[in-house]
């Protein structure tokens, strides 16, 4: 038989919740890259208005967890998880301001054509996105080795905007007339790889979940 | 020796050395091979479901089997270094040393005065004035002397039971004892009579060492220093399954059959 029905249902709720915001976050970050490769505005005004939602979740979330703490004093693993969890939801409503972030700079942009086929910033967010996925597959599953996989992969997007950065840099120098279009490419790029940052932050708590160490894994060269 | 740093307090290890110990009720093994290092001036709590053994192991701490027929012991319990089953002890003094305040409060029906002054007198304190100061000294440090300055004739028993506690702290207290045993001493309390005694526990254990069975495991997380976690094997004897920092114990503890217990998954 197994004890504490209640208070385990309740917290497979929660981490099903942190799955929900998860794949909310990566709709948004999928949205945002199709919104900038595309020019399309309409796409990038509802991306910031589903924000919102984002920041809604978040709060239900946080909520959750405050009452289970209130109400049943979880300990050791669940302990960890819950806090865990409370960490986990800023770090997704980041990743999803981000996003919002590229649909404001979609915005600023607007019908101007890009200085030059997208290439880099969709792999930028390709490989994010992909570990957002595989972060929260970890989370669930409850897998270290995972999710230290995920943050190795952190230096490939840095590696990404250091290029993105270059590329962007040499138009500027050629034409000072491109500043301002290059410069809200970079900002997409910083947003990609600061959302790259967050989910190795995402994957630091899912090891210490598992392991009950607290440890920087991914110091970001940012 | 260990040092060890509580809520910034130095603690020195090895106060009371467990060492090997068996403990059988006839030829019921109650406890298996327990080796355990209990810091000073620190409070110990010991968790484990029903059965495990807890209540025996601190009764053995002041030798409260001695009391129990065909109880048998093997292995040592050194307090400062000194086998406290050795022929040379004497129980009297050793419980003198080594309190103990139990489950339900137990008053004597008597003055409050007398409740405190019954133990000392015992030991041959015989001067009213000597006897007067351990009463107040005793009772302040029960923090219980506000309560109960202006009604020291009165009997203990019409003391609330929180109080009541206090008061038996009190008596323990009372003959200077360096370790004080406490078997579930709030399970009979109201949640504000337990956290006052909570308090009295951390005041205490500036100057005393104080082991603490609890079911109450909130309770072991709050007071203690360091957590035993003593399980029922197979045959019933209880065994140590894991000892450790407090902290280490709730938030992440290395055994299996802990992290089940204290997340309520087992027990």
């Amino acid at each position: 038989m197994e004890i504490r029905t209640d208070f385990n249902k309740r917290l497979r709720e929660i981490q099903d919740d942190i799955l929900i915001m998860g794949s909310m976050v990566e709709k948004a970050m999928t949205t945002s890259i199709k919104a900038l490769k595309d020019r399309d505005i309409d796409l990038a005004q509802h991306l910031i208005e589903d924000d919102e939602y984002i920041n809604h979740k978040r709060f239900e979330i946080e909520e959750k967890c405050i009452r289970l703490i209130a109400t049943q004093q979880p300990l050791a693993v669940d302990l960890r998880t819950i806090i865990s969890v409370l960490n986990i939801l800023t770090e997704l409503e980041r990743i999803g301001d981000y996003a919002a972030g590229i649909a404001k700079i979609v915005l600023m942009i607007g019908c101007e054509e890009h200085l030059k086929p997208l290439v880099d910033i969709p792999r930028m967010a390709d490989k994010a996105i992909s570990m957002l996925q595989r972060s929260l597959d970890a989370f669930i599953k409850h897998d270290a080795v995972a999710a230290k996989s995920v943050i190795t992969e952190d230096d490939d997007v840095d590696n990404l905007y250091d290029q993105v950065f270059r590329e962007l840099l040499t138009f500027m120098i050629e034409d000072p007339k491109t500043i301002t279009r290059a410069t809200r490419l970079v900002w997409v790029a910083h947003n990609l790889e600061r959302s790259a940052d967050r989910i190795t932050n995402i994957c630091e708590r899912i090891i210490y979940i598992v392991t009950g160490k607290m440890e920087e894994m991914g110091a970001s060269n940012y | 020796m260990t040092i060890y740093n509580f809520n910034g307090q130095t603690c020195r290890g090895g106060k009371i050395k467990v060492n090997n110990l068996n403990f059988y009720y006839g030829s019921f093994q109650a406890l298996r091979n327990i080796n355990l290092d209990i810091p000073g001036c620190a409070i110990t709590a010991i968790i484990g479901p029903s059965g495990c053994g807890k209540s025996s192991f601190l009764r053995l701490l002041n030798r409260m089997n001695d009391l129990i027929y065909g109880s048998r012991i093997e292995g040592t319990i050194e307090l400062d270094g000194k086998n406290i089953f050795d022929k040379t002890v004497d129980v009297v003094d050793l419980r003198k040393n080594v309190g103990m305040v139990f489950q339900k409060p137990n008053p004597f029906p008597i003055s409050i005065f007398d409740n405190i002054a019954f133990g000392p007198k015992q030991h041959g304190k015989k001067n009213k004035m000597e006897l007067e100061e351990i009463v107040e000294n005793s009772l302040k440090q029960a923090a219980l002397w506000d309560e109960v300055k202006d009604k020291l004739g009165q009997s203990a028993l019409a003391l609330s039971g929180g109080q009541q506690q206090r008061l038996c702290i009190a008596r323990v207290l009372s003959v200077e004892p360096e370790v004080i045993l406490m078997d579930e001493p709030c399970s009979a309390l109201d949640p504000m009579a337990t956290l006052k005694i909570e308090d009295l526990m951390r005041t205490l254990a500036k100057n005393y060492t104080i082991i603490i069975v609890t079911h109450n495991m909130q309770q072991a997380a709050r007071v203690s220093d360091t957590t035993a976690f003593f399980m029922m094997e197979p045959d019933r004897a209880g065994s140590l399954v894991e000892y450790g920092s407090t902290s280490e114990i709730f938030t992440n503890p290395k055994d299996k059959r802990t992290e089940d217990y204290i997340t309520g998954r087992f027990g």
